[in-house]
Protein backbone atom coordinates (compact mmCIF):
# COMPACT_ATOMS: atom_id res chain seq x y z
CA UNK A 1 0.00 0.00 0.00
CA UNK A 2 3.08 2.35 0.71
CA UNK A 3 4.33 2.40 -2.66
CA UNK A 4 1.30 4.02 -4.85
CA UNK A 5 1.57 6.68 -1.92
CA UNK A 6 5.15 7.79 -1.99
CA UNK A 7 4.78 7.52 -5.95
CA UNK A 8 1.78 9.76 -6.03
CA UNK A 9 3.84 12.26 -3.03
CA UNK A 10 6.39 12.25 -5.48
CA UNK A 11 4.77 12.58 -9.03
CA UNK A 12 2.37 15.59 -7.45
CA UNK A 13 5.59 17.70 -5.75
CA UNK A 14 7.73 17.28 -8.48
CA UNK A 15 4.24 18.23 -11.10
CA UNK A 16 3.58 21.21 -8.58
CA UNK A 17 7.26 22.60 -8.64
CA UNK A 18 7.03 22.72 -12.65
CA UNK A 19 3.50 24.17 -12.74
CA UNK A 20 3.97 26.93 -9.71
CA UNK A 21 7.37 27.94 -12.13
CA UNK A 22 5.08 28.08 -15.32
CA UNK A 23 2.12 29.32 -13.45
CA UNK A 24 4.02 32.30 -11.87
CA UNK A 25 6.23 33.15 -15.29
CA UNK A 26 2.63 33.07 -17.89
CA UNK A 27 0.64 34.40 -14.63
CA UNK A 28 3.24 37.91 -14.87
CA UNK A 29 4.07 38.11 -18.44
CA UNK A 30 0.48 37.86 -19.81
CA UNK A 31 -1.30 40.02 -17.33
CA UNK A 32 1.69 42.66 -16.62
CA UNK A 33 3.05 42.91 -19.79
CA UNK A 34 2.19 43.75 -22.96
CA UNK A 35 1.66 40.46 -24.90
CA UNK A 36 0.46 39.94 -28.09
CA UNK A 37 -2.20 37.42 -28.71
CA UNK A 38 -2.94 37.25 -24.98
CA UNK A 39 -6.19 35.70 -25.04
CA UNK A 40 -5.01 32.75 -27.33
CA UNK A 41 -2.35 31.79 -24.89
CA UNK A 42 -4.49 32.00 -21.87
CA UNK A 43 -7.13 30.01 -23.29
CA UNK A 44 -4.21 27.16 -24.09
CA UNK A 45 -3.23 27.41 -20.17
CA UNK A 46 -6.61 27.11 -19.08
CA UNK A 47 -7.95 24.32 -21.41
CA UNK A 48 -6.97 21.24 -19.46
CA UNK A 49 -9.35 22.78 -16.98
CA UNK A 50 -11.84 22.40 -19.29
CA UNK A 51 -10.75 19.38 -21.04
CA UNK A 52 -12.14 15.66 -19.97
CA UNK A 53 -9.13 13.93 -18.45
CA UNK A 54 -8.96 11.13 -21.36
CA UNK A 55 -8.76 14.22 -23.53
CA UNK A 56 -5.77 15.79 -22.90
CA UNK A 57 -4.51 12.36 -21.91
CA UNK A 58 -4.74 11.31 -25.09
CA UNK A 59 -3.19 14.57 -26.44
CA UNK A 60 -0.50 13.68 -24.37
CA UNK A 61 -0.11 10.36 -25.69
CA UNK A 62 -0.06 11.72 -29.00
CA UNK A 63 2.93 14.42 -28.40
CA UNK A 64 5.36 11.75 -26.06
CA UNK A 65 4.16 8.21 -27.84
CA UNK A 66 6.88 6.76 -29.63
CA UNK A 67 5.98 8.26 -33.26
CA UNK A 68 4.75 11.81 -31.39
CA UNK A 69 6.22 14.67 -32.21
CA UNK A 70 8.60 14.68 -29.12
CA UNK A 71 8.15 10.96 -27.77
CA UNK A 72 10.20 10.50 -31.24
CA UNK A 73 12.19 13.32 -30.98
CA UNK A 74 13.54 11.57 -27.55
CA UNK A 75 13.47 8.37 -28.28
CA UNK A 76 15.28 8.43 -31.66
CA UNK A 77 18.01 10.49 -30.35
CA UNK A 78 18.33 9.76 -26.67
CA UNK A 79 16.84 6.42 -26.27
CA UNK A 80 14.71 8.27 -23.65
CA UNK A 81 10.77 6.91 -23.44
CA UNK A 82 8.15 9.01 -21.87
CA UNK A 83 4.83 7.20 -21.29
CA UNK A 84 4.48 4.77 -19.37
CA UNK A 85 7.15 5.54 -17.18
CA UNK A 86 5.98 8.01 -13.86
CA UNK A 87 7.92 11.04 -15.75
CA UNK A 88 4.83 10.53 -18.33
CA UNK A 89 2.46 11.04 -14.89
CA UNK A 90 4.38 14.41 -14.14
CA UNK A 91 3.76 15.77 -17.07
CA UNK A 92 0.07 14.67 -16.98
CA UNK A 93 -0.05 16.04 -13.55
CA UNK A 94 1.66 19.36 -14.02
CA UNK A 95 -0.61 19.78 -17.41
CA UNK A 96 -3.96 19.65 -15.56
CA UNK A 97 -2.68 21.46 -12.13
CA UNK A 98 -0.87 24.27 -14.41
CA UNK A 99 -4.25 26.18 -14.68
CA UNK A 100 -5.37 26.40 -10.78
CA UNK A 101 -1.94 27.87 -10.30
CA UNK A 102 -2.36 30.15 -13.18
CA UNK A 103 -5.46 31.49 -12.40
CA UNK A 104 -4.63 31.62 -8.70
CA UNK A 105 -1.56 33.98 -9.41
CA UNK A 106 -2.95 35.61 -12.19
CA UNK A 107 -5.89 37.02 -9.50
CA UNK A 108 -3.18 37.78 -7.31
CA UNK A 109 -1.01 39.91 -9.30
CA UNK A 110 -3.59 41.59 -11.10
CA UNK A 111 -5.27 42.76 -7.57
CA UNK A 112 -1.62 44.57 -7.31
CA UNK A 113 -2.17 47.91 -7.11
CA UNK A 114 0.30 49.04 -9.87
CA UNK A 115 1.74 52.36 -7.65
CA UNK A 116 3.89 49.53 -5.40
CA UNK A 117 5.91 49.24 -8.80
CA UNK A 118 5.40 52.91 -9.85
CA UNK A 119 7.29 53.50 -6.41
CA UNK A 120 9.60 50.99 -6.50
CA UNK A 121 10.76 52.63 -10.23
CA UNK A 122 11.19 55.98 -9.39
CA UNK A 123 13.56 54.30 -6.48
CA UNK A 124 15.59 53.10 -9.09
CA UNK A 125 14.69 48.83 -9.39
CA UNK A 126 15.47 46.98 -12.14
CA UNK A 127 12.23 45.49 -13.40
CA UNK A 128 13.46 42.24 -12.12
CA UNK A 129 14.31 43.78 -8.52
CA UNK A 130 10.64 45.15 -8.99
CA UNK A 131 9.41 41.40 -9.46
CA UNK A 132 11.63 39.79 -6.58
CA UNK A 133 11.52 42.83 -3.73
CA UNK A 134 7.83 43.95 -4.42
CA UNK A 135 5.31 42.32 -6.68
CA UNK A 136 6.10 38.67 -5.77
CA UNK A 137 6.21 39.01 -1.73
CA UNK A 138 2.79 41.03 -2.15
CA UNK A 139 1.22 38.67 -4.19
CA UNK A 140 2.76 35.77 -1.90
CA UNK A 141 -0.57 34.41 -0.20
CA UNK A 142 -2.20 34.19 -4.31
CA UNK A 143 0.36 32.32 -5.03
CA UNK A 144 0.57 29.95 -1.96
CA UNK A 145 -3.11 28.90 -2.77
CA UNK A 146 -2.35 27.97 -6.11
CA UNK A 147 0.37 26.02 -4.84
CA UNK A 148 -1.79 24.21 -2.47
CA UNK A 149 -4.32 23.91 -4.98
CA UNK A 150 -2.31 22.40 -7.44
CA UNK A 151 -0.48 20.19 -5.14
CA UNK A 152 -4.30 18.73 -4.33
CA UNK A 153 -4.63 18.21 -8.12
CA UNK A 154 -1.62 16.57 -9.37
CA UNK A 155 -2.18 14.14 -6.54
CA UNK A 156 -5.53 13.17 -6.91
CA UNK A 157 -5.03 13.09 -10.98
CA UNK A 158 -6.31 10.15 -12.55
CA UNK A 159 -7.71 9.87 -16.38
CA UNK A 160 -4.53 11.72 -17.83
CA UNK A 161 -1.94 9.68 -15.59
CA UNK A 162 -3.98 6.30 -16.48
CA UNK A 163 -3.52 7.35 -20.33
CA UNK A 164 0.39 8.01 -20.67
CA UNK A 165 1.26 6.38 -17.69
CA UNK A 166 -0.69 3.21 -17.07
CA UNK A 167 -0.81 1.54 -14.42
CA UNK A 168 2.39 -0.39 -13.42
CA UNK A 169 2.50 -0.83 -9.66
CA UNK A 170 6.02 -0.05 -7.94
CA UNK A 171 6.02 2.41 -11.16
CA UNK A 172 3.65 4.23 -12.56
CA UNK A 173 0.51 3.02 -10.40
CA UNK A 174 -0.28 6.21 -8.16
CA UNK A 175 -3.03 6.03 -5.54
CA UNK A 176 -6.41 7.18 -7.71
CA UNK A 177 -5.03 4.71 -10.19
CA UNK A 178 -4.15 1.46 -7.35
CA UNK A 179 -8.02 2.97 -5.74
CA UNK A 180 -9.91 2.12 -9.21
CA UNK A 181 -7.75 -0.87 -9.79
CA UNK A 182 -8.60 -2.31 -5.97
CA UNK A 183 -12.10 -1.41 -6.58
CA UNK A 184 -11.96 -3.19 -9.97
CA UNK A 185 -10.42 -6.24 -8.91
CA UNK A 186 -12.75 -6.92 -5.16
CA UNK A 187 -9.68 -5.66 -2.68
CA UNK A 188 -12.43 -3.60 -1.36
CA UNK A 189 -10.44 -3.45 1.93
CA UNK A 190 -7.32 -2.00 -0.18
CA UNK A 191 -9.86 0.28 -1.90
CA UNK A 192 -11.10 1.65 1.42
CA UNK A 193 -7.63 2.64 3.03
CA UNK A 194 -6.33 4.30 0.18
CA UNK A 195 -9.90 6.45 0.07
CA UNK A 196 -9.60 7.19 3.36
CA UNK A 197 -6.03 8.22 3.39
CA UNK A 198 -6.65 10.49 0.16
CA UNK A 199 -9.93 12.34 1.80
CA UNK A 200 -8.23 12.85 4.52
CA UNK A 201 -5.18 14.69 2.89
CA UNK A 202 -7.29 16.67 0.63
CA UNK A 203 -9.13 17.76 3.95
CA UNK A 204 -6.39 18.72 6.00
CA UNK A 205 -4.25 20.49 2.89
CA UNK A 206 -7.70 22.72 2.50
CA UNK A 207 -8.65 23.15 6.04
CA UNK A 208 -4.60 24.37 6.32
CA UNK A 209 -4.79 26.65 3.67
CA UNK A 210 -8.05 28.50 4.82
CA UNK A 211 -6.75 28.85 8.09
CA UNK A 212 -3.28 30.16 7.28
CA UNK A 213 -4.85 32.85 5.02
CA UNK A 214 -7.64 33.98 7.25
CA UNK A 215 -4.50 34.43 10.33
CA UNK A 216 -2.35 36.21 7.58
CA UNK A 217 -5.38 38.57 7.12
CA UNK A 218 -3.68 39.32 4.17
CA UNK A 219 -6.36 42.81 2.89
CA UNK A 220 -5.14 44.49 6.71
CA UNK A 221 -1.54 44.22 5.58
CA UNK A 222 -1.77 46.34 3.05
CA UNK A 223 0.20 49.51 3.40
CA UNK B 1 19.71 74.13 -11.43
CA UNK B 2 16.95 75.49 -13.43
CA UNK B 3 14.15 72.81 -13.98
CA UNK B 4 12.11 72.92 -17.20
CA UNK B 5 9.34 71.20 -18.58
CA UNK B 6 7.18 71.10 -21.67
CA UNK B 7 4.50 67.94 -21.72
CA UNK B 8 1.92 67.49 -24.37
CA UNK B 9 -0.45 64.25 -24.00
CA UNK B 10 -3.87 63.58 -24.71
CA UNK B 11 -5.76 62.70 -22.04
CA UNK B 12 -9.23 60.90 -22.23
CA UNK B 13 -11.22 64.26 -22.13
CA UNK B 14 -8.78 66.78 -23.00
CA UNK B 15 -5.37 67.71 -24.26
CA UNK B 16 -2.16 68.08 -21.52
CA UNK B 17 -0.44 71.16 -23.21
CA UNK B 18 1.56 72.62 -20.74
CA UNK B 19 5.06 74.53 -19.86
CA UNK B 20 6.61 75.74 -17.38
CA UNK B 21 10.45 76.21 -15.31
CA UNK B 22 11.56 77.02 -11.90
CA UNK B 23 14.92 77.69 -10.90
CA UNK B 24 14.84 76.08 -6.87
CA UNK B 25 12.67 76.41 -3.79
CA UNK B 26 9.24 75.08 -4.10
CA UNK B 27 6.46 75.44 -7.23
CA UNK B 28 2.69 74.19 -6.50
CA UNK B 29 0.59 73.00 -9.43
CA UNK B 30 -2.61 74.02 -8.41
CA UNK B 31 -5.44 72.61 -9.86
CA UNK B 32 -9.21 70.52 -9.59
CA UNK B 33 -9.57 66.97 -9.34
CA UNK B 34 -8.91 65.54 -12.56
CA UNK B 35 -7.38 68.51 -14.01
CA UNK B 36 -4.43 65.91 -14.77
CA UNK B 37 -2.00 67.08 -12.12
CA UNK B 38 -0.86 63.97 -11.52
CA UNK B 39 -0.01 63.01 -14.64
CA UNK B 40 1.79 65.92 -15.15
CA UNK B 41 3.98 64.68 -12.31
CA UNK B 42 3.92 60.75 -13.66
CA UNK B 43 5.22 62.62 -16.81
CA UNK B 44 8.35 63.73 -14.99
CA UNK B 45 9.07 60.90 -13.01
CA UNK B 46 8.94 58.88 -16.35
CA UNK B 47 6.11 56.94 -15.53
CA UNK B 48 4.00 57.86 -18.00
CA UNK B 49 5.59 58.91 -21.73
CA UNK B 50 4.42 62.01 -22.98
CA UNK B 51 3.11 62.45 -26.61
CA UNK B 52 5.73 65.41 -27.11
CA UNK B 53 7.62 67.33 -25.38
CA UNK B 54 10.95 68.33 -23.38
CA UNK B 55 11.95 67.69 -19.96
CA UNK B 56 15.60 68.80 -18.41
CA UNK B 57 17.10 69.09 -15.23
CA UNK B 58 20.13 72.08 -15.65
CA UNK B 59 22.06 70.46 -18.51
CA UNK B 60 20.52 66.89 -18.57
CA UNK B 61 17.62 65.99 -20.66
CA UNK B 62 15.32 62.83 -19.40
CA UNK B 63 12.96 63.88 -22.13
CA UNK B 64 12.65 65.02 -25.33
CA UNK B 65 10.41 63.50 -27.86
CA UNK B 66 12.45 65.31 -31.18
CA UNK B 67 15.49 63.73 -30.14
CA UNK B 68 14.47 60.61 -28.74
CA UNK B 69 15.84 60.68 -25.45
CA UNK B 70 13.99 58.82 -22.96
CA UNK B 71 15.25 58.34 -19.95
CA UNK B 72 13.61 55.71 -17.55
CA UNK B 73 12.32 56.40 -14.44
CA UNK B 74 14.50 54.47 -12.35
CA UNK B 75 17.53 56.45 -13.58
CA UNK B 76 15.91 59.63 -13.33
CA UNK B 77 17.02 60.37 -9.69
CA UNK B 78 13.32 61.84 -8.81
CA UNK B 79 11.60 61.79 -5.17
CA UNK B 80 8.21 60.65 -5.66
CA UNK B 81 5.88 60.61 -2.68
CA UNK B 82 2.50 59.85 -3.66
CA UNK B 83 -1.17 59.98 -2.86
CA UNK B 84 -1.58 57.15 -0.91
CA UNK B 85 2.00 56.86 -0.15
CA UNK B 86 2.88 53.67 -1.14
CA UNK B 87 4.53 52.31 1.31
CA UNK B 88 5.71 48.37 0.41
CA UNK B 89 3.59 46.32 2.95
CA UNK B 90 5.90 43.63 2.91
CA UNK B 91 8.65 45.67 4.51
CA UNK B 92 9.50 47.21 7.64
CA UNK B 93 9.25 51.31 7.58
CA UNK B 94 13.45 51.14 7.66
CA UNK B 95 13.65 48.38 4.64
CA UNK B 96 11.12 51.27 2.93
CA UNK B 97 13.12 53.86 3.64
CA UNK B 98 16.67 52.40 2.67
CA UNK B 99 15.03 50.16 -0.46
CA UNK B 100 16.38 53.25 -2.97
CA UNK B 101 19.68 53.42 -1.29
CA UNK B 102 20.35 49.51 -1.91
CA UNK B 103 19.88 50.09 -5.37
CA UNK B 104 22.71 53.06 -5.64
CA UNK B 105 25.51 51.98 -7.40
CA UNK B 106 28.00 53.50 -4.82
CA UNK B 107 25.90 50.86 -2.66
CA UNK B 108 28.65 48.33 -3.23
CA UNK B 109 31.20 50.07 -1.99
CA UNK B 110 31.63 49.07 1.97
CA UNK B 111 32.54 52.88 2.95
CA UNK B 112 29.88 54.33 1.00
CA UNK B 113 27.11 52.58 2.03
CA UNK B 114 27.92 53.20 5.95
CA UNK B 115 27.38 56.70 4.79
CA UNK B 116 24.05 56.28 3.04
CA UNK B 117 22.98 54.74 5.45
CA UNK B 118 23.93 56.49 8.02
CA UNK B 119 22.23 59.34 6.13
CA UNK B 120 19.02 57.16 6.10
CA UNK B 121 19.26 56.73 9.98
CA UNK B 122 19.97 61.02 10.31
CA UNK B 123 16.54 60.98 7.73
CA UNK B 124 14.95 58.94 10.13
CA UNK B 125 15.77 61.03 13.11
CA UNK B 126 15.03 64.36 11.37
CA UNK B 127 11.36 63.23 10.72
CA UNK B 128 10.62 61.60 13.97
CA UNK B 129 10.04 58.38 13.08
CA UNK B 130 13.51 56.16 14.19
CA UNK B 131 11.08 54.57 16.75
CA UNK B 132 8.93 53.24 14.31
CA UNK B 133 11.84 51.11 11.84
CA UNK B 134 11.14 47.97 13.16
CA UNK B 135 7.25 48.43 12.13
CA UNK B 136 5.24 47.45 9.10
CA UNK B 137 3.14 50.36 7.41
CA UNK B 138 -0.07 48.77 8.26
CA UNK B 139 1.04 49.38 12.21
CA UNK B 140 1.33 52.91 12.25
CA UNK B 141 -0.57 56.34 12.13
CA UNK B 142 -1.74 57.94 8.49
CA UNK B 143 0.56 60.96 9.84
CA UNK B 144 4.04 58.73 10.31
CA UNK B 145 2.74 56.99 6.59
CA UNK B 146 3.38 60.18 5.44
CA UNK B 147 6.79 61.29 7.06
CA UNK B 148 8.09 57.86 6.28
CA UNK B 149 7.13 57.89 2.60
CA UNK B 150 8.94 61.60 2.57
CA UNK B 151 11.83 60.30 3.90
CA UNK B 152 11.75 57.69 1.35
CA UNK B 153 11.50 60.14 -1.61
CA UNK B 154 14.38 62.42 0.18
CA UNK B 155 17.09 59.55 1.16
CA UNK B 156 18.38 58.61 -2.26
CA UNK B 157 19.36 62.44 -2.30
CA UNK B 158 16.86 63.22 -5.35
CA UNK B 159 17.75 66.12 -7.86
CA UNK B 160 14.08 66.91 -7.57
CA UNK B 161 10.98 66.05 -5.59
CA UNK B 162 7.68 65.55 -6.71
CA UNK B 163 5.17 65.70 -3.96
CA UNK B 164 1.49 64.46 -4.77
CA UNK B 165 -1.57 65.93 -2.76
CA UNK B 166 0.86 64.93 0.67
CA UNK B 167 -2.00 66.10 2.89
CA UNK B 168 -4.59 64.85 1.53
CA UNK B 169 -5.01 61.98 2.62
CA UNK B 170 -5.00 62.82 6.80
CA UNK B 171 -7.34 64.45 9.07
CA UNK B 172 -7.27 68.18 10.48
CA UNK B 173 -5.72 67.57 13.85
CA UNK B 174 -2.69 65.79 11.64
CA UNK B 175 -2.01 68.14 8.78
CA UNK B 176 -1.68 71.05 11.11
CA UNK B 177 1.32 68.89 12.54
CA UNK B 178 2.46 67.74 9.58
CA UNK B 179 1.93 71.91 7.90
CA UNK B 180 4.94 72.77 10.97
CA UNK B 181 7.36 69.85 10.14
CA UNK B 182 7.13 70.79 6.39
CA UNK B 183 7.50 73.88 6.36
CA UNK B 184 11.24 73.10 8.61
CA UNK B 185 11.67 70.19 6.02
CA UNK B 186 11.64 72.95 3.44
CA UNK B 187 14.46 74.78 5.21
CA UNK B 188 15.97 71.69 6.27
CA UNK B 189 16.52 69.58 3.14
CA UNK B 190 16.54 72.53 0.20
CA UNK B 191 15.49 70.18 -3.05
CA UNK B 192 13.75 71.34 -5.69
CA UNK B 193 10.24 70.20 -5.24
CA UNK B 194 7.21 70.14 -7.56
CA UNK B 195 3.86 70.25 -4.79
CA UNK B 196 0.77 68.79 -5.76
CA UNK B 197 -2.25 70.37 -4.70
CA UNK B 198 -6.07 71.60 -4.71
CA UNK B 199 -6.36 73.60 -2.31
CA UNK B 200 -5.07 77.49 -2.39
CA UNK B 201 -4.03 77.54 1.31
CA UNK B 202 -0.99 75.09 1.19
CA UNK B 203 0.51 76.48 -1.97
CA UNK B 204 -0.30 79.82 -0.32
CA UNK B 205 1.76 78.69 2.64
CA UNK B 206 4.56 76.73 1.14
CA UNK B 207 5.14 77.49 -2.52
CA UNK B 208 7.67 79.99 -3.90
CA UNK B 209 6.42 80.07 -7.17
CA UNK B 210 2.57 78.58 -8.33
CA UNK B 211 1.02 77.63 -11.56
CA UNK B 212 -2.76 76.70 -11.96
CA UNK B 213 -4.18 74.50 -14.17
CA UNK B 214 -7.46 74.25 -16.63
CA UNK B 215 -8.66 72.77 -19.35
CA UNK B 216 -5.49 71.05 -19.70
CA UNK B 217 -3.31 74.40 -19.94
CA UNK B 218 -1.67 76.92 -17.75
CA UNK B 219 -3.93 79.90 -16.36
Amino acid sequence: MLSPILLSLKIATIATVFSFVLGVFFAYILNRKRIPGKSFWETLLILPMVLPPSVTGYLLLIAFGKRGFIGGFLLENFEIQIVFTWVAAVIASCIVSLPLMYQNAKSAFISLDPVYEQAARTLGSSEWKIFRTVIFPLAWPGVISGIVLSFARAIGEFGATLMVAGNIPGKTQTIPTAIYFAVESGKTELANRLVLIMTIFSFVLIFGLNAWLKKRNYIGRQG
Amino acid sequence: MSIYFKISKKLDHFDLDLEFGFDQGVLAIQGESGAGKTTVLNCIAGLTRPDEGRIAFGERVVFDSEAGIDVPARLRNIGYLFQNYALFPNMTVRQNIIYGIRNKPEYGDKAKREELLRYADEVMETFGIAHLKKKHPNRISGGEKQRVALSRAIVTQPSLLLLDEPFSALDHQTKENIYEQFAEFKKIFRIPTILITHDPAESEMFADSRILIKDGGII
